[in-house]
């Protein structure tokens, strides 16, 4: 990276810190901001916040690599979550995830070439009772079926950004 | 079964304010007594006596104190939070004001977990409207007490919903639980006394404080008194939450929800048991099946060991860590099932693995290793039939 570009990064995330107040407690809050901002935490950001917060980089390191919404790897724009766990299994979220993979043409945990999307697993985040059902960065879509989901991805293909207020 | 709206509260007619003007009357020390007096018991999962826990942080000395909402809710299975959350979170919000007042609190937190991100900006809108209208802020209707709250984001963590952990990640830390005690009680959010309830917990309070304590004991069982808000999925007609007062039969319920050909029923979600028709007529109460938030239904059509190993691999990832018990040991339990699977489990081994997950529950840190090993106990005693000795797999 030129040196430029590395003063912008530094005073972008200092910025963010001093908004939430350079205390250790805000560590969290101060990632997931950053998180959504650059879409992953790169090894410079996490370097930067520990200088700002005073506190060592592996105990920063530590905290990113814990929660998995929070990338220390480069993502998708748009992170497709599937539900994996037991009601969305019942009620037939192998389909959904071979739609997707299919329509795609990439296997879970992998990303699409243009960067539009990366598909992941994740656990019951509570829509049992409309499963299958699925986040795409912070959007919930539910009672999926093949059909609908092709039609949701085409529209986040076309840009058509978050559907739910 | 028909549903019995004189048993619901929390599904009742509720006025905004009522209970919350009724409480900034009475001394804290009579809050408390109410609370005790009720006998209401946590709705996250652990049913310890709400009033017990108040007065336990009332008590104790360091300020400032905090109230913590745990809105969190991952147990697979669970999701009557989001619907409190979504539809009706002025309940909670003003719950988690009169507990304020009765600990001596200015500050409450609602940690969200991140799956429900989208829930922020309605939640947000209606903090800003209580705020408005003096229900929350500063001087709340001219009591001159103060009260706030703020809502934090989860970031994707099951174990965030464990209490300490929890207040671990309101600290900006890895979500890893703390050995207990000290309790939060008494050193909880940034070594404060902390009260830490679930979301359900909070929106029953200002009904109590509203019709009181002898009101609220009129529904339930002997030991575990009020209604419950029940998540039901899985092989059911109506799939939903239900409001249902404890001491109802799962057998009723599988009724209610029109569930057809059932074989098994998860009671509260992956940490749970499995039972099976033979005890579909117990009752649902802490007191015989403690029922947590989750009810998942299985017909006959399901292989209960596809099941249980969509259980295991849940507690493998979700699993912090710490601990080897939990860590290695939902590993070894994994392990078993896939032998399972393939028709290559001896029973020797598996009273080898059972006695393993016996030790888990007693060896693991936190409540997440002591109960991931019920789902496996359970069904290997319940399915046996279904389970063991399979035909072994040739290819694959
Ligand atoms: C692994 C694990 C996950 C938990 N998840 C939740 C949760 O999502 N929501 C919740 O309210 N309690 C959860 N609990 C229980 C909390 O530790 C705690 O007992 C509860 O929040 C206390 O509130 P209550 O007394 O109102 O139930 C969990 C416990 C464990 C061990
Ligand atoms: S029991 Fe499991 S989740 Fe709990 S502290 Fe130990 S490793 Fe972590
Ligand atoms: S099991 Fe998929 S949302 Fe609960």
């Amino acid at each position: 990276m030129f040196r430029y570009q590395e003063e912008i990064l530094a005073n972008e995330i200092k910025s963010i810190v001093e908004k939430y107040g350079n205390k250790r407690e805000n560590l969290l809050r101060i990632l997931q901001e950053l998180n959504d901002k650059y879409n992953y935490l790169s090894e410079q950001v996490l370097q930067n916040v520990a200088s700002c917060l005073k506190i060592s980089p592996s105990e920063v390191y530590g905290v990113a690599t814990f929660y998995s919404f929070l990338n220390t790897k480069p993502k998708g724009k748009y992170v497709i979550r599937v539900c994996k766990t037991i009601v969305c299994d019942l009620n037939g979220k192998d389909k959904i995830i071979n739609t997707i993979e299919n329509e795609l043409g990439i296997k879970v945990g992998e990303t699409t070439k243009d960067g539009l999307f990366t598909l992941e697993y994740t656990n019951c985040m509570g829509m049992c009772n409309q499963g299958p059902a699925m986040l795409i960065n912070n959007d919930i879509y539910y009672n999926l079926d093949p059909e609908k989901v092709v039609e949701i991805i085409e529209k986040y293909a076309r840009g058509g950004d978050s559907n739910v207020d | 079964m028909l549903i019995d709206s004189k048993k619901q509260i929390l599904f009742s007619e509720f006025t905004p304010g009522y209970g919350l003007s009724i409480a900034l009357k009475m001394s804290p020390e009579k809050i408390i007594d109410i609370m005790i007096r009720s006998t209401l018991r946590g709705r996250g999962g652990a049913g310890f006596p709400t009033g017990l826990k108040w007065q336990a942080t009332a008590k104790a000395q360091k300020t400032p104190k905090y109230i913590v909402c745990n809105a969190d809710e991952g147990e697979p299975g669970t999701f009557k939070d989001r619907i409190l959350l979504s539809d009706y979170s002025e309940k909670l919000f003003e719950g988690m004001t009169i507990a304020g007042k009765a600990v001596g609190s200015n500050k409450g937190i609602v940690y969200l977990r991140g799956e429900y991100r989208y829930l922020l900006k309605k939640l947000d809108k209606v903090l800003n409207r209580l705020r408005k209208i003096g229900y929350l802020g500063k001087n709340i209707l001219n009591s001159g007490f103060d009260f706030d709250i703020e809502i934090v984001l989860g970031s994707g963590a099951y174990i965030c919903g464990e209490e300490t952990a929890l207040i671990e990640s309101l600290e900006g830390n890895r979500g890893e639980a703390r050995n207990k005690p000290p309790f939060p009680t008494d050193e909880g959010y940034l070594g404060c006394p902390t009260v830490v309830n679930n979301v359900e917990t909070f929106s029953y309070v200002p009904y109590i404080i509203n019709k009181g304590a002898d009101w609220f004991m009129e529904i339930g069982t002997e030991k575990s008194k009020g209604s419950k808000l029940f998540s039901i999925s899985g092989d059911v007609k109506f799939p939903g939450v239900y409001e249902l007062p404890f001491g109802v039969s799962i057998a009723e319920i599988l009724e209610l929800v029109g569930a057809r050909d059932t074989k098994a029923v998860q009671v509260g979600g992956a940490s749970g048991i499995c039972i099976s028709k033979k005890d579909f007529d117990k009752p649902l109460a802490f007191e015989s099946l403690p029922p947590g938030g989750s009810i998942i239904v299985f017909n006959k059509s399901r292989d209960m060991l596809k099941v249980l190993k969509n259980f295991i691999e849940f507690f493998v990832e979700e699993s912090c860590g710490q601990c080897t018990p939990c860590r290695e040991g939902n590993y070894r339990l994994l392990e078993a099932v896939e032998k399972l699977e393939r028709g290559e489990c001896s029973i020797n081994y598996l009273k080898v693995l059972r006695k393993l997950a016996e030790s888990m529950k007693y060896t693991s840190k936190c409540g997440l290793g002591q109960t991931s090993p019920n789902a496996f106990l359970s069904i290997i005693d319940n399915f046996k039939g279904e389970i063991l000795a399979r035909p072994k797999k040739v290819n694959d």
